[in-house]
């Protein structure tokens, strides 16, 4: 019930963004696009988008990668993909149960779609021990989206402990900002 | 006390490699450093050679910081009595130790170089030796001189033939390239071996010094992979579900240890690289990591934060119970040995930084040898003299040295980029 109404909601952003920034499109899809394809992209720089008659996305739709997809859509919730963490703490703040959750809920529904949550530490502490530490914390990610019914070869965790940090001083504010999961979507 | 030198060595390489140039600044030497005079060495060749043999030497004595090395004009002549003269000049400046070489061209690309080591106090001749070498030779060949002055002065081996591997990060944010590269002990010679765009950490030299293990986290994924260096090739030897981290080789290079957490969270493996048969050495809920093999190849010593925070265990190969060795502190990690195994070099924290300490393990003793803030990854020099790690400077990642017991200091910087993970060869073995 609840995930069919976010479905109908993502499908109408999409369908609202497809209508306002691309024009082409909006004289296209209605008559011309065979209603159960997926995305094509064509040379003269013009798409057409396929949508199925419940308001699904048509298979094959590029959901990481197509700028109509809800998760390229800086409005939806699914925007935010960062996940942050106390010091030395693998532990889910509560303030991103429901951003896990929806994450969960979004990739279960789409079979075709696979997440790698990729954990990350700050610079403090040896580095192989910190890839241990950011491990734990993808894991405990993990947990939370598999409750939402994932498939489990939908989902890799991979850790790169400190190596790839975003903030880059070496102080609390950047250390705040590494310690970190990144939800990154790809086809599978 | 102890006086800061502060002296710059620009380090300029006759051969400039895709990614800059370490420089090796002393920033603390030792009080009572042995006087020694190297003169330049007389030379009949050709042409001007690319390397000064006697500034070699000098630096690789000098940088030790158990030496004060001067400097001298070349004898006129290789006669005892030229010799004698000298060792009188040079004892009247209280300079106890005096070294005088030869370098001659006996053919198209073929040297001879030869030195001398003189006892100024007793006007003696301690030590002379010669080789036969190329061009390119005479920089090694000037290593080796320094290690016998070493070992004769000192009484233990030098290493400064020896090489380092270490990892520079060039670019910011997405355009990161890490390379994993090579030089001489020195900083000379830097030579890259691997590049990616994705984090390539944890190198490890097999005891032969021909081979790199190393992590690579290229597409998305951690793996193990082991680098011959003469020619490049390389194989992926561990690439499972997880982790894949923290090779280490054993001392007689058939098995490699690492980190793999495809049964649920990080354990310490053993990889038969001939057979490829994996076992699980470590079985414990909590976090087992950093392997390093005891220099009797008979026990590992490891990471683990089995009593809640990460402290140095010990295990044997064959099993049984893991030994915590370390006590000192809340934070004790990632520890490397000397092949003596009478020392452990490891990160310690101290009211939050992240230090280098020596633990002696026949006393117990910790020393703190550092004064950073973040520093890490040491790697002991083969003869147990030397630790180079990880810190960082002016914001920056640098390598710096230190000696085991704190009382030399050196630091490397890489002209751009930062630089981490240094990994110290073990003794080459020249071929004689």
């Amino acid at each position: 019930m609840n995930s069919r109404v976010v479905l109908l909601l993502l499908a109408s952003i999409a369908f609202g963004l497809s209508a306002c920034t691309s024009p082409q499109v909006k004289d296209n899809v209605p008559d011309e696009a065979p209603m159960t394809s997926g995305t094509e992209q064509q040379g003269d720089g013009t798409a057409t988008y396929g949508l199925n008659e419940d308001g699904t996305y048509a298979e094959g739709f590029d959901f990481v990668n197509d700028p109509q997809s809800p998760l390229n859509d800086p409005q939806s919730p699914l925007a935010e993909r960062i996940i942050y963490f106390d010091f030395d703490s693998s532990q889910i703040r509560d303030e991103y149960l429901d951003l896990i959750a929806a994450h969960g809920r979004f990739v279960a529904e789409h079979s075709g779609l696979g997440i790698r949550l990729e954990g990350h530490t700050d610079e403090r502490g040896t580095r192989e021990y910190n890839v241990a530490l950011g491990e734990n914390r993808s894991k405990s990610v993990r947990s939370l989206m598999e409750l939402q019914g994932v498939a489990a070869d939908q989902l890799e965790v991979v850790s790169y402990g400190e190596e790839l940090p975003i903030a880059f001083g070496h102080d609390e504010m950047a250390w705040a900002k590494n310690r970190r999961v990144e939800i990154v979507y790809e086809a599978r | 006390m102890r006086h800061q030198l502060l002296v710059l060595f620009a380090l300029l390489i006759w051969q400039v490699p895709a990614h800059a140039v370490l420089e090796i600044e002393i920033t603390q030497g030792v009080e009572g450093a042995l006087p020694i005079a190297v003169l330049d060495f007389s030379s009949k060749t050709t042409g001007t050679l690319a390397d000064d043999p006697a500034q070699v030497v000098r630096s690789d004595l000098y940088r030790s910081g158990q030496f004060q090395t001067q400097e001298g004009p070349a004898l006129a002549q290789r006669s005892s009595a030229e010799y004698q003269a000298a060792t009188q000049r040079w004892k009247v400046k209280q300079v106890d130790y005096l070294l005088t070489g030869h370098i001659e061209q006996q053919g198209d690309d073929r040297y001879r170089i030869e030195f001398r080591l003189f006892d100024t106090l007793k006007g003696e001749q301690l030590l002379g030796r010669s080789a036969l070498t190329t061009a390119k030779g005479i920089r090694l060949a000037a290593h080796r001189i320094s290690n016998y002055v070493y070992e004769k002065l000192l009484g233990t081996p030098g290493a400064f033939d020896t090489r380092v591997a270490y990892v520079t990060v060039q670019g910011v944010q997405k355009k990161r390239e890490y390379v994993l590269q090579v030089a001489d002990a020195d900083g000379h010679n830097p030579r890259t071996v691997f590049t990616s765009t994705q984090p390539v950490m944890s190198p490890a030299w097999s005891p032969d010094n021909k081979r790199l293990a190393y992590v690579s986290f290229e597409g998305h994924r951690a793996s193990v992979y082991i680098q011959e260096l003469a020619s490049g090739k390389r194989e992926k030897v561990s690439s499972q579900k997880g982790i894949n981290g923290a090779p280490a080789w054993s001392p007689d290079g058939r098995q490699l240890a690492l980190v793999l957490s495809r049964d649920g969270n990080p354990e310490i493996y053993i990889l038969d690289l001939a057979s490829k048969k994996l076992r699980r050495l470590t079985n414990h809920r909590s976090i087992d990591t950093e392997p390093v093999w005891h220099p009797s190849g008979n026990s590992i010593l490891f990471t683990s934060d089995r009593s809640g925070a990460p402290q140095i265990y010990q295990k044997l190969i064959r099993g049984g119970k893991a030994t915590r060795i370390s006590y000192d502190g809340p934070y004790n990690a990632d520890p490397d040995v000397t092949d003596d195994a009478r020392r452990l070099a490891m990160v310690h924290r101290s009211n939050g930084a992240f230090r280098i300490a020596v633990k002696d393990l026949q006393t117990g003793l910790l020393t703190v040898v550092t004064q950073g803030r973040l520093d890490e990854s040491p790697s002991l020099s083969p003869n147990g003299s030397m630790i180079i790690y990880a810190t960082e400077d002016k914001g920056r990642g640098v390598l710096a040295g230190v000696s085991v017991d704190g009382r030399v200091r050196q630091i490397l910087r890489l002209t751009d980029g930062e630089v981490r993970e240094p990994a110290w060869s073990g003794f080459t073995k020249p071929s004689k």
